[in-house]
């Protein structure tokens, strides 16, 4: 099937060539890293982990998010979303790829990557996250490529590549689970300290990944007339509008613990992130519209009449992914390392180099997305006769 | 394991003497007062305990002996002098706001409050930077010490986030331009690892006493803390002392006589 990626429209050669130049770009700016050491980023002795890691935890969500339709899909036998499910998997891989690269750029002896494995430490978090990162992204590999072939050749999906997405569907929560345990277990670290992470984690993977999913689907409708059917895509903005109160509720829950129990640990992170703390207000408008975002999404996404006509689930969708990033590939970050082990305020702000370096991983990723979605609706071309939108899945893919 | 490992630093330190008055050529040039290697007969004369710890007497310490017990431990482990906020720093001298941010004392004694207060690695019992550490780069000996392997070390930061008291710096670029004094017996880092304060258990196994300790002249008590002969115990049971974050749970071994 790997041959589909090599023969597209100028437009696809285009969006490729596009992102490897921003891949180049950012790579020189990577070079510079390794050079001259992380002393290029804006992150400090007080503020040790910044937007690499941010970035690393918000594609985390967007990786386990395929849960969303794999879920549905083969534990409730929700055959809508047979159209999409493939392009969820393969939104994983890339996220997954992506999620790698940040935690290559991150650490400040790259070369010595494989003392996490030579090393193997049980008790560290980050260990074990690294095994169920990898441990996802074969899954999603072979559980995806697998049903594509099969789907190709018209033919049921093998009992195992069955029992295999059975499994990626507990091994999604795995991954956000142990990435929040990353962060939940540090005393003296108030903002990541607390039980519910791991829930809040989900809760915000399971609505910004299915969004970001579901408007890069709307968007590939628009090029190429791949339609994943309007009873998938009103499903899904159910889903994704479900995850997103429950998101806001559970961060209403940490606003009343901080401040009900005026535990001052607990409260300042959320000073310095809504009001500022000593006049150090950088983070405050971000976070004020993440609150805006986040509340007016649901202004378009939960009135059903408005969610289903296309331009307003768009808007809604995008006010969303704007808040949940904030939210956590921003504000998760800097609110748990300020205030500082000594209770002063160290101020970190992402620096130019640190943003194209965070660039080249997206585009990356971006390179992985297209390829394989190219894949992936060249398929259905094929099986469904150049006709994308009109032939109902064809029954041995309901299996 | 530790028997080979003797025998290879023993042996290292005979053929160091056979190379020749403590200069090692490739270890750079070597100022004139650092003093020949130790030998095996020095290494024989290593302080042992069973849960190395400190003592400070606050008042003790006056901002103009904080700077010189700093100086005196980042000559000796070849500390960089990094100006900015990507400093490394494993001595240094707080306020008692920052070095006690959970005590939250409204009133304080005006001397407390204008105190400076010296802040190192805290060589916690149950130390959340090994507990962290991917790599044990980060780990803790059987005396109670939580060193570094700078070798091993991954640079991902994981310990600086893990330890609640700031303890831990990262080499956010190469830090050798930034050595003033270079010390041939101690090695330098390069960039991209994270550094601490070591108890100097280089200097415990030749028998000496950390080199702050030796600065202060008193001020800095070290010892046994689990021998309650040990001169650190006996400061203990004569003085009220605290902790710092004592509810972060890792049971620090730096004590601070108010
Ligand atoms: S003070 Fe910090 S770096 Fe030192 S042992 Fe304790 S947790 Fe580790
Ligand atoms: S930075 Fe080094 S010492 Fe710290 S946790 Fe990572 S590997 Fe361990
Ligand atoms: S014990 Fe040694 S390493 Fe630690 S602060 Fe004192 S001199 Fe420095």
């Amino acid at each position: 099937m790997l041959e589909k990626a090599l023969k597209g429209s100028p437009r696809y050669w285009g969006t490729l060539i596009a992102l490897g130049m921003i891949v180049l770009l950012g790579l020189g700016f990577w070079l510079y890293q390794l050079t001259f050491g992380m002393k290029i980023t804006g992150l400090n002795r007080d503020v040790s982990w910044g937007f690499y890691i941010a970035q690393f935890t918000y594609l985390v969500g967007v990786a386990a998010s395929a849960v969303m339709l794999v879920l549905p899909y083969y534990f409730h036998h929700y055959k809508e979303f047979s159209k999409m499910i493939i392009l969820g998997e393969f939104l994983a891989i890339s996220a997954v790829v992506m999620c790698l690269g940040f935690i290559i750029v991150d650490i400040g002896q790259p070369q010595r990557m494989m003392n996490v494995l030579l090393n193997a430490t049980p008790h560290s978090m980050l260990f074990w996250d690294m095994v169920v990162l990898n441990g996802y992204l074969f899954l999603n590999i072979i559980v995806g490529w697998t049903s594509l072939q099969y789907f190709k050749n018209d033919m049921t999906p093998p009992k195992w590549c069955k029992f295999l997405a059975f499994v990626s569907v507990i091994w999604a929560f795995s991954i956000h689970t142990v990435t929040a345990f990353l962060y939940a277990g540090l005393p003296g670290r108030h903002y990541f300290l607390t039980a519910i992470m791991a829930a809040r984690f989900l809760a915000s993977a399971f609505c910004s990944g299915p969004a970001i999913l579901l408007l890069l689907i709307l968007f590939l409708r628009r090029l190429t007339g791949f339609d994943p059917g309007k009873k998938a895509i009103n499903r899904l903005a159910v889903i994704i509008t479900y995850a997103m109160c429950v998101n806001i509720f559970f961060f209403l829950l940490e606003v009343f613990t901080s401040f009900y129990s005026n535990m001052p640990g607990h409260i300042a992170p959320f000073q310095y992130l809504f009001t500022g703390i000593d006049g150090h207000d950088m983070m405050v408008p971000f976070m004020w519209t993440a609150v805006v975002m986040g509340l007016g999404c649901l202004v378009f996404l939960i009135p059903t009449p408005v969610r289903e006509k296309t331009p307003a689930l768009v808007i809604g969708l995008i006010m969303l992914v704007i808040a949940s990033w904030i939210d956590k590939g921003l504000g998760l970050l800097i609110g748990g390392f300020t205030p500082n082990p000594f209770e002063t305020v160290t101020v970190y702000a992402p620096t130019v180099p640190e943003i194209m370096i965070s660039l080249m991983v997206f585009a990356m990723g971006g390179i992985v997305l297209t390829v394989l979605w190219k894949i992936a609706v060249e398929v259905r071309v094929e099986v469904e006769g150049g006709n994308l939108s009109m032939v109902p899945p064809p029954a041995a893919e309901a299996e | 394991m530790k028997n080979t490992r003797r025998e290879f630093l023993k042996l290292a330190a005979v053929s160091a003497i056979g190379v020749g008055a403590g200069r090692l050529g490739f270890l750079g040039d070597a100022p004139a007062h650092a003093g020949p290697l130790p030998g095996v007969a020095n290494f024989e004369e290593g302080l042992k305990a069973k849960h190395w710890g400190m003592a400070i007497f606050t008042a003790k310490m006056t901002p103009e002996l904080i700077e010189k017990c700093r100086t005196a431990c980042h000559t000796e482990h070849n500390v960089p002098d990094i100006p900015g906020n990507k400093n490394i720093k494993w001595f240094w001298g707080a306020s008692f706001e920052e070095s006690f941010p959970t005590e939250h004392g409204h009133y304080l004694s005006e001397e407390v409050e204008h105190r400076e207060f010296p802040l190192l690695c805290n060589q916690c019992e149950t130390p959340m930077c090994v507990k962290v550490c991917p790599t044990q780069a980060t780990f803790q000996r059987p005396d109670g010490i939580v060193m570094m392997d700078f070798h091993r070390c991954i640079g991902c930061r994981y310990c600086m986030a893990g330890c609640p008291f700031g303890a831990r710096s990262f080499n956010f670029q190469d830090p050798r331009p930034f050595i003033k004094h270079f010390n041939p017996h101690f090695p330098t880092r390069m960039r991209g690892v994270v550094e601490k304060c070591n108890f100097c258990a280089e200097r415990l196994a030749i028998g000496k006493m950390p080199m702050c300790v030796e600065a202060a002249g008193g001020a800095l008590v070290f010892g046994d803390l689990a021998d309650e002969n040990s001169d650190v115990r006996k400061v203990l049971r004569e003085h009220f002392a605290i902790r710092r974050k004592p509810d972060a749970g890792t049971s620090p071994s730096v004590y601070y006589i108010l």
